[in-house]
Formats: C-alpha cells, structure tokens, sequence
C-alpha cells in the first residue's frame, strides 16, 4: 500500500481485511472488494469482485467510463486501487515495490485500442525490443521472433515501420509483442475499438488461438457482435460495478 | 551485450531524431565557446588585477644623515617587529637618484647640485590590503592629529595614499564582477542545456511510456538516453574546441607576443582547458538527460 499513502486525497478508510471476501485458490486473476476513486464524486470501479481461473477467456463489457479501463490499469499496476486487494499469478500487487513493477509487467501481456508500438522501430525490432527488456540473447530473439510474426501473420513486413502498416496489422504486430515472452495472461484494452469488423474477426482469432496455448485472455471491449459469436464468460460493468458475470454470455441481456 | 545494445540505441535515436539532436548539440557547441572564450578572458583579468596589487608597497624615508647604525635599527625594526611586511628593500639615496637619472630626470637633479633624496627603505605588504596596517605601526596616528614615527631615525612613512586606495578598489571591482560573470553564465549554461533536452524529450514522451508498459526498468530506458545525451555533449564539445583552436593560433598566439595582458603568466593552459570543456560538455548533457527523463518514467 506504499504507493497509496502517496496520494492526496484518499477517500476510502484503510482496508480491513476482514471486509474483504476470501481469496479464490488456484485462480490467476482474483480481484476483492477492488474500489478506485479517482476524487470523492469520480469512481472509476467500485468494490469489484471476481476470479479468474487459469486457461479462461474472459470478456470485460460495459458502456464508456464503465471502468473497463481502470481495471485493465490497476491490473498492470499503472494505478493503485483505493481499496481492496488483486492478486495475480499469485502476487499480491499491494506487495510489489515501485521497482518492481517492470519485473510483474513482463509476466503480463497487454494490448491496447491505440496499439502503443515504438513509431521508430520496425515491425521486427518492436517485437524483438519485448524480449530486450528482460535481456535476451541475440540468438534468442532469432528465434522466437520469426515465430511469433509467422503466428501472427506477418511474416512479409518484418522490414515495415507501423507507420506503413494497417490498424489491422498494427494491432497484429502489438499482440505479437505482448505474446512473444510467452506471459501466463493477456490483457487486452479494446483491442478492436479502432478496426473494421473484419479486421476485429482476424484479431480475435488471433487471441482465441493465444487462449488455446493456455494463456489467460481478459479482453475489455464493447464490441458486441465479437462477444456474441465468442460466447464465453462475460462480465458487464456499470458506473464502476459488476452488474453481470455469465459463464457463456452474449453481449445484453 | 548490454553496452553495446544501450549504445546502439543511443546512436538510433540519435540519426532517427537528427533534428532536436541537432539544436541540442549546436546549445552545446555555443554555450562551451561562450565558456571557452571567458574562462580565459576572466582568468586574463583577474591576474591583471592581482598583478597591479602585488604593487603596493609603502616608503619609509628616513632622516638625512643616518648612521650605518640607525638604518640597522630601522631595518631590524621593519623586518622583525612588524606584522604583515613580506619584504623590504634598502634603497640608499645614491641608488635613488641613478633610477631618477635613468628614467630621465636627471637634469633637475643637476641643477640642484646636490642629492635632495632620502635614503629609503621599500616595503611590499604579504597582501595588499594589509598595506594601511603596516603604515600604522610604522607611524601611528597621534592623538593631536597628525602622524608621529615610531623610531627617530624615520622622516615620514607614505604608501602613496591616493594610488594604493584606487588600485585596491578598483582591483576588488574587478575580481568580485568576473566572479558573478562567471557565475551567471554557468548557470546559464547548464539551464540553457537542460531546457533543450527536456524539448527533445518531450516529443519521446509517448516512446518512454510504451518502453514502461512492455516492462523495461528505469534505467533500462534511462541508458541510452543518458548516452546520447553523452554523445550530443561530447560531439557539440569537440567542435567548440575545434573552433577555439582555430582562433587561438590565428588570432591570440600572434597578438599575444605584442599584450602583455593576453599572456598574462597565470592564465589556465589550452590543454587544461580543453579538458575542463569537454568533461563539462559531456557531463552536463549525460546527467541533465538522466534528471530531464525523470518526470516521463513515472508512468
């Protein structure tokens, strides 16, 4: 809770653990009484709940400022919840100091609506810079990086630079980067907001195949005809609240 | 494998973003020739100055007709029983009119026929502030007004009052204004530097949260920026130099045989300099990057 106490204002009392519900075992994902205020009136989420379990692929639906994006941030550890407790992969993300939030981040993939790739490097040197980070061999981004951009279909524009890509394979090139390390989850942050349904279809196999390998996929998203083809757990948010979480949903009730 | 990848990043950013790498080597360039030209100039000034001090010095005349026995004494009392005295030169009155002779004023002295001058004692102070002291204990003022002297043998002790006053104050102006130049333009200097790197920086900003979002640690990112920053100052500071040599040999070397002041003896050496500039060049464009990136990595 160290970075907490850093902030100003903080709205909610100190956590009593006895408040929160009991940990979920052997779950990926578990997330208890999570609340973030941004101020006393702006909520992002409020006392969220759920586990997730190893293996599952996980739709996060809701309208806009429904909090799908505060979770997928309090999820990288990008801001700390006001209340309550995550879990992921076994680490309490309370626990993990400020210097080692880049070590958690490895352990986590995410994709974004806005691709978020380096604009000065190529598509293989953005895919390789993932592998960089946690001080990879050169012979081991030999390797694994041809793989990756085979699996994800972009084997001819490995010279290319994202500003010469589609949003289709932009978005292709950021999931290879944050599949390349092999992390036991995936987050993905509207990862079809900026696509044509077409290209979303192609994107969402994409991770469906990812989920196979036995990754954990989380995908906030609202795009419906994608969660109604998928059919697969759905949880709905509003106003910062679970107000559905179906095991095979579609989209609305 | 790690140096050699945060070096090749560095030169990357450097070619990929030549533009505000540019502007901040020319900063670079600019800021170390102002630095390499007053350095010089202010060390140029202040040993003028610190050379018209070591000037000061005082006359005691003493009375006609001493004794070899009395200038004994006085001598004694000069060189023993006075504090702040570095040395005292004897100079007997015959030695005084022959310099008044060689400086060309002999002719008055012969029309007088005989020698009107003192015999001498020429006293230098440790520093030149300690001038009016020495005048003190040498003749303390009487409390009728006026002066008394403290041996009987001694005429009158004057420190040219009126000179030694305006070289010291003028002197002390002088020192205490470089100093502040110099001051300011460090300052300057280093903010002038900081400003564009933060510029530089700032169109990265986007760069620096995708490198955090992937999982790379701080100083991870924070290399090779650092090593630009190192390569920017030490590019920009090597072609100062360049320059600064360029104008030493063709201007100053030739113009220093003939002013004094340009080759005033304590002048800090080319070579020195050189280091001095370029530590400093590379120095402050590594750490101003390194301090400048602070504010983007807390994502």
């Amino acid at each position: 809770m160290a970075a907490t106490e850093n902030r100003p204002r903080r709205a909610a009392p100190a956590p009593r653990r006895s408040v929160l519900p009991p940990p979920v075992p052997g779950a990926i994902v578990d997330l208890r009484s999570v609340t973030k205020r941004y101020s006393k009136v702006d909520i992002g989420v409020e006392d969220v709940t759920f586990a997730v379990q190893p293996g599952e692929f996980l739709f996060v639906v809701g309208a806009s400022g429904s909090g799908k994006s505060t979770l997928m941030r309090l999820l990288i550890k990008e801001s700390e919840p006001t209340f309550g407790s995550i879990t992921v992969a076994g680490h309490d993300l309370a626990t993990v100091p400020r210097s080692k939030i880049p070590y958690y981040r490895r352990n986590v993939g995410v994709i974004f609506q806005d691709f978020k790739l380096l604009p000065s490097r190529t598509v293989h040197d953005n895919v390789a810079y993932a592998l960089q980070v946690t001080g990879g061999r050169r012979r081991e981004i030999r390797e694994k990086v041809p793989d990756i951009l085979r699996l994800t279909g972009l084997s001819t524009k490995l010279h290319n630079y994202p500003d010469q890509l589609s949003g289709g394979e932009q978005q292709r090139v950021s999931v290879a980067r944050a599949f390349v390390n092999h992390p036991p989850l995936l987050l993905a942050d509207e990862p079809t907001g900026n696509l044509d349904p077409e290209t979303s279809i192609g994107i969402m196999q994409l991770l469906y195949r990812i989920n196979r390998t036995g990754t954990t996929v989380i995908v906030a998203t609202h795009d419906k005809s994608m969660v109604d083809r998928m059919r697969r757990r759905v949880i709905e948010l509003s106003a910062g609240r679970v107000i559905r979480d179906e095991a095979t949903g579609r989209y609305s009730t | 494998m790690r140096l050699g990848f945060f070096f090749r990043e560095a030169l990357r950013a450097l070619t990929r973003n030549a533009v505000p790498s540019f502007a901040a080597m020319a900063t670079v360039l600019v800021t170390v020739l102002v630095l390499g030209v007053f350095i010089p100039v202010v060390q140029a000034t202040t040993g003028a100055a610190n050379e018209v001090r070591s000037r000061v010095m005082a006359d005691v005349y003493l009375k006609p007709g001493v004794t070899q026995a009395e200038i004994a004494r006085v001598r004694n009392l000069i060189e023993h029983q006075t504090p702040h005295v570095a040395r005292a030169v004897y100079v007997p009155k015959e030695k005084a009119i022959a310099a008044e002779r060689k400086a060309g004023r002999g002719e008055f002295y012969d029309l007088l026929g005989a020698n009107p001058l003192p015999d001498t004692f020429r006293i230098y102070p440790d520093k030149p502030d300690n001038i009016g002291k020495i005048r003190n204990e040498l003749s303390p003022l009487a409390p009728a007004g006026g002066r008394t002297v403290i041996d009987p043998a001694i005429d009158e002790v004057r420190n040219r009052e009126e000179d030694t006053n305006k070289i010291l104050s003028a002197t002390r102006v002088v020192k205490i204004t470089m100093a502040l130049l110099a001051v300011l333009l460090c300052v300057a200097s280093i903010l002038l530097i900081a400003n564009t790197i933060r510029l530089s920086l700032y169109a990265r900003r986007r760069e620096v949260e995708v490198m955090k979002l992937v999982g790379a640690t701080d100083w991870f990112i924070r290399w090779p920026f650092v090593l630009e920053g190192m390569l920017v100052g030490a590019l920009g500071g090597v072609m100062a130099i360049l320059l600064l040599g360029v104008v030493k040999v063709a201007l100053v070397d030739p113009l220093a045989a003939q002013f004094a002041l340009i080759a005033a003896p304590n002048t800090i050496n080319f070579g020195l300099l050189i280091a001095v500039l370029l530590a400093a060049s590379v120095g402050v464009s590594a750490i101003g990057s390194g301090l400048s990136l602070r504010r983007f990595l807390r994502v």
